[in-house]
């Protein structure tokens, strides 16, 4: 597989020089300077090896909330809601507090305390109080000896409803509304009346003037389904109110800090008398980022039984916590001069919400100022609303508020292309933004940036020039490119504590414990950690120990959502490890008499640089190191460096870096069916350095998947606000056969801020295959798909309608 | 509902446990044997999670009542490691073949009936063979890498039989 290394930060930007601000002050790489563990060559780091846990995970010892057991342990069952949206008149749990076995009821007003994951928008409580907003939430639960016992006991639960009109569709919600029918208090300060959520309105340099003087000006508006997560581990949580008069919550959270501090606003416990421990998690991509209604509900369960309750859920009721990607209609235009260079842009974008605020606030910036790159924007409109619906609720997943504009910029990138007779690479790599830049309104900080060798050598791989426009009719290739955070430079909760920190502790046993709160979901991140700490020390990574469960134990890290953990919790472990480094190096400078700076650290030895025959090895330094001091003990930390610029909102978006992808995409459709299959994805992503290359490549392919998931059969269907397909027989996941090849290309182009260089993987991989999908089709029947899954029907419409109407 | 003997042996060890009939075979490895690497993703037959092997054939344990199993001899992915990792399990963790790992055990439970069948599949029949298991996270790719490696493996180690001499 090829490895294309870019030139890092020593290639000048002249070739895109139009007046994007590189020099003086602006001069974006103001870094830190390098230091010795920077430069390869590297023991650990870009070796291909196993996620530190895989083994517990093919054996089968690895354990999940649902494999927990305790003593005296009861079952928790969720009654949820059967209106879409309802007043309720009245709730009668006597008969299911009355069946033998029951211990506990509860219901929203055993806790009326608001929560949510944004400290701007908390307006979710554990369960419904006197109202419902979608079908499914939470009114009551129950917790019994058994589960069937509970199940049974929920039933017996009697509601009465009176309905309310629903708002099932984005434009009603944009309506003035009385009080009764607004979902929430607290709706967006200037439509007060409203069911808007939030509202964002952006607009920096010429957008009228550039769309006059524009030579092609595609648009279109376009449509998007919401869709779902679809990890495969249903939600379950398990929750202790011990004898000390603390709260342990089990739960496979991307974010346990996140559900510490609900927990403390829902339980009115202060922080500390609570305990969240993250189990394994069977699958995250956003859907397990949010502090969760069924996790107040656990634990208000264990409070009221003084026993351990371990909650469930089914495959559909998991579908119906949703946070999936937004239901979105989006309006782009773009306007481009005689040369192909990108002039302006305008877009509007109508994002569902649903019943909860989530996320929201954060994607309805990012639908539009992750639209900023990856390609130089010199004049950008947007407006974009969410709305507050009466369906589950829409939030973060992976590509967060990214994906669904991007599959529209990228397609209407093609049309220009078309337009003005270029090749849509062609066109793509004329518009690049260059390295070491700053965009020139939001002030994203560009540093490394290797998109361009990247779309090179897919274009290689995949004979782009002998394919593209020259295929026979059915047969298509199609280009997309992207970008991605890594991490968000600003915190959620606005503090002065770093964004993340990693401690470490090391005995005699020279066992190295490393304790951090980012959540191993999967992805690698303990890997990554341990390989961080590993390398910098010069060990094995079989002395590397994770601990990165429990709030109890591990200092605050954001967790793992918005592609943070390599980069900010990867620099923490590697700050806390150099203190130590540099505490070994002081010992073996004690026991040979050479100076601490001039050692080096490999193959679990301290070895002298100038004379290699002096060394110690890693165990003598460390014993030396703990004389009259025992264990070594260090705190690292990372904070990401003051970014960006000061208007409303500029906050979105900024990241100590961004990851970029280009994809290439060849398919077949059949004329007659509208059956989209595709063939061979090639797929350039710039990870920056590729720690672990076996794990990067998991991680694009398995978004490559996901992806396609999105681009063709996966859709959530409703009827009335009842969602219709919460399983994964009716919820289309692609299986093996739609799944083509896929050739993976690591571009790493050595960032200067990352640890040893590196970038995100885990999310900016997807948004590219949408459009590169969508463009293949294009140009394998000759039409544009403004609707998204592109389902056979859907393509065999557009086929039918160019026949038709022959345009 | 009045619960019934259930005897089987699982991962070879002669197991009797009083079960009610509307539990299924997950239900039960799970909850009364401890057998929680045979995971539940649906619970209604669409994602492979909880595939085991009952005598010889892969099955979902959420589809099967645990009484149709009276005397039936089953494995789980727990059963593959009695004494050392089995050339499937080790394949799945060293080529990324598990990232979450919930889905995990249904595939190398599936992997392995499959190659009880079929030492040699092609890379289509893996297809076929694994198209009832659900991966969020791989895109199948390093799945399709580690059951090759395994099959390969385990060919290998396979006792070869003597071929036939022509006698002149």
């Amino acid at each position: 597989m090829p490895i294309v290394r870019t030139s890092g930060l020593t290639r000048n930007n002249q070739q895109l020089n139009r007046g994007i601000p590189t020099g003086g002050d602006e001069r974006a790489a103001d870094s830190k300077a390098p230091t010795l563990t920077q430069e390869p060559p590297f023991n650990i780091i870009g070796q291909r090896m196993p996620l530190k846990d895989a083994f517990k995970k093919v054996t089968g010892e690895g354990v999940y909330t649902d494999d927990m057991k305790f003593p005296g342990m009861l079952y928790a069952r969720i009654l949820r809601s059967t209106e879409v949206h309802a007043k309720i008149k009245r709730i009668d749990t006597s008969k299911a507090e009355a069946m033998p076995g029951v211990r506990a009821v509860v219901t929203g007003k055993d806790a009326p305390n608001k929560f949510g994951v944004l400290p701007v928008s908390n307006d979710e409580t554990a369960m419904a109080i006197d109202k419902v907003i979608y079908a499914g939430e939470p009114v009551a639960a129950v917790a019994a000896d058994s589960e069937d016992i509970a199940a049974a006991a929920v039933w017996a639960i009697e509601v009465e409803y009176e309905p309310l009109q629903a708002f099932l569709k984005p434009k009603d919600s944009l309506k003035e509304t009385t009080p009764e029918l607004q979902l929430h208090d607290k709706v967006d300060k200037a439509f007060p009346k409203s069911n808007i959520h939030k509202a964002v309105d952006q607009e920096f340099g010429e957008v009228t003037t550039a769309f006059k003087e524009a030579r092609s000006t595609p648009n279109g508006t376009f449509l998007f389904d919401g869709i779902n997560h679809g990890f495969t581990e249903p939600h379950a949580v398990l929750a202790h109110w011990d004898a000390d008069e603390r709260i342990i919550l089990y739960t496979p959270q991307q974010v346990p800090h996140y559900t510490h501090r609900a927990l403390a606003k829902v339980l009115e416990l202060p922080m500390h008398r609570i305990n969240v421990v993250r189990t394994m998690v069977g699958g995250g991509f956003g859907g397990k980022s949010d502090p969760f209604p069924h996790e107040m509900i656990a634990c208000l369960l264990a409070k009221r039984t003084r026993r351990p309750i371990k909650l469930t859920m089914d495959r559909e009721e998991t579908f119906l916590v949703n946070r999936g990607r937004h239901p979105s209609e989006i309006k782009v235009a773009l306007a481009f001069d005689a040369d192909g260079k990108l002039t302006g842009m305008d877009s509007d974008a109508l994002i569902d919400g649903g019943s909860v605020g989530s996320f929201g606030v954060v994607s309805t910036y990012y639908n539009g100022v992750l639209s900023n790159g990856p390609y130089y924007l010199p004049a950008f409109r947007y407006h974009g609303k969410r709305v507050y619906s009466n369906r589950p609720a829409s939030g973060a997943m992976r590509g967060h508020g990214s994906v669904n504009p991007r599959y529209a910029t990228e397609t209407l990138m093609d049309m220009a292309a078309v337009e003005l007779g270029l090749d849509p690479c062609e066109l793509r790599m004329r518009n690049f933004l260059p390295e070491n830049c700053l965009t020139p309104f939001h002030k994203f900080r560009i540093t490394s940036n290797g998109i361009r060798e990247g779309l090179q050598e897919v274009m290689r791989l995949s004979d782009w020039k002998n394919k593209w426009g020259k295929m026979p009719y059915g047969r298509g290739i199609g280009v997309g490119c992207g970008f991605y955070i890594s991490g968000s430079a600003l915190p959620i909760h606005w503090n002065k504590l770093p964004q993340s920190t990693v401690h470490l502790k090391i005995d005699m046993d020279g066992g190295i414990t490393v304790h951090s709160l980012a959540a191993e979901i999967g992805q690698g991140s303990d890997t990554v950690l341990a390989q961080c700490v590993a390398e910098v020390l010069g060990v094995n990574m079989d002395r590397i120990h994770v601990r990165s469960q429990e709030t109890d134990l591990a200092p605050i890290d954001l967790g793992s959502y918005s592609s943070r953990v390599t980069f900010m919790a990867g620099n923490a472990a590697r700050d806390a490890a150099e203190k130590i480094r540099a505490d070994l190096a002081a010992a073996a400078s004690k026991l040979t008499g050479q100076p601490a700076k001039y050692f080096d650290f490999t193959g679990e030895k301290v070895v002298c640089r100038s004379k290699p025959s002096v060394a110690v090895t890693f165990m003598e330094a460390l014993h030396e190191a703990q004389a009259e001091r025992g264990a070594l003990i260090a705190s690292g930390c990372y904070q990401a460096p003051p970014l960006g610029t000061e208007f409303k909102g500029s906050n979105a978006g900024l990241s100590p870096s961004y990851s970029f992808s280009a994809y290439i995409c060849e398919l077949e459709v059949d004329p007659e069916t509208g059956f989209v299959q595709p063939l061979k994805i090639w797929a350039a992503h710039d990870c920056g350095r590729a720690l672990n290359p076996l794990a990067v490549e998991g991680q694009l392919e398995g978004s490559i998947h996901m992806g396609l998931g999105q681009a063709l059969t996966e859709q959530m269907r409703y009827r009335g606000g009842q969602l219709l397909n919460g399983n994964f027989l009716d919820y289309k996941i692609p299986t093996p056969f739609e799944t083509p090849e896929m050739e993976i290309v690591i571009v790493e182009s050595i960032d200067p801020e990352g640890p040893f260089g590196a970038k995100e993987c885990g999310e900016g991989g997807l948004a590219p295959i949408i459009p590169a999908v969508g463009n293949a089709i294009y140009d394998a029947v000759g039409v544009r798909m403004y609707e998204v899954p592109m389902t056979p029907d859907r393509v065999l419409r557009a086929i039918e309608d160019k026949k038709r109407l022959g345009k | 509902m009045p619960k019934q003997i259930l005897k089987m042996t699982v991962n070879s060890r002669a197991v009797e446990v009083a079960v009610a009939p509307n539990k299924t075979l997950s239900n039960v490895l799970r909850d009364e044997l401890n057998l929680t690497g045979t995971k539940i993703g649906c619970d209604m037959g669409t994602c492979g999670c909880c595939t085991v092997e009952v005598n010889g054939k892969a099955r979902l344990g959420c589809l099967t009542l645990a009484l149709e199993c009276q005397g039936a001899k089953i494995t789980t992915v727990e059963g593959l490691n009695q004494t050392t990792m089995h050339p499937l399990q080790r394949a799945f963790a060293e080529c990324g073949g598990s990232q979450c790992g919930y889905c995990t055990a249904g595939f190398v439970m599936k992997s392995y009936c499959v190659l009880h069948e079929n030492p040699n599949p092609t890379r289509e029949q893996w297809k076929e063979e694994l198209a009832g298991n659900l991966c969020r996270c791989t895109g199948f790719v390093k799945i399709y890498d580690a059951v090759e490696r395994a099959a390969n493996e385990l060919r290998e180690k396979a006792p070869v039989k003597p071929t036939p001499v022509e006698v002149k």
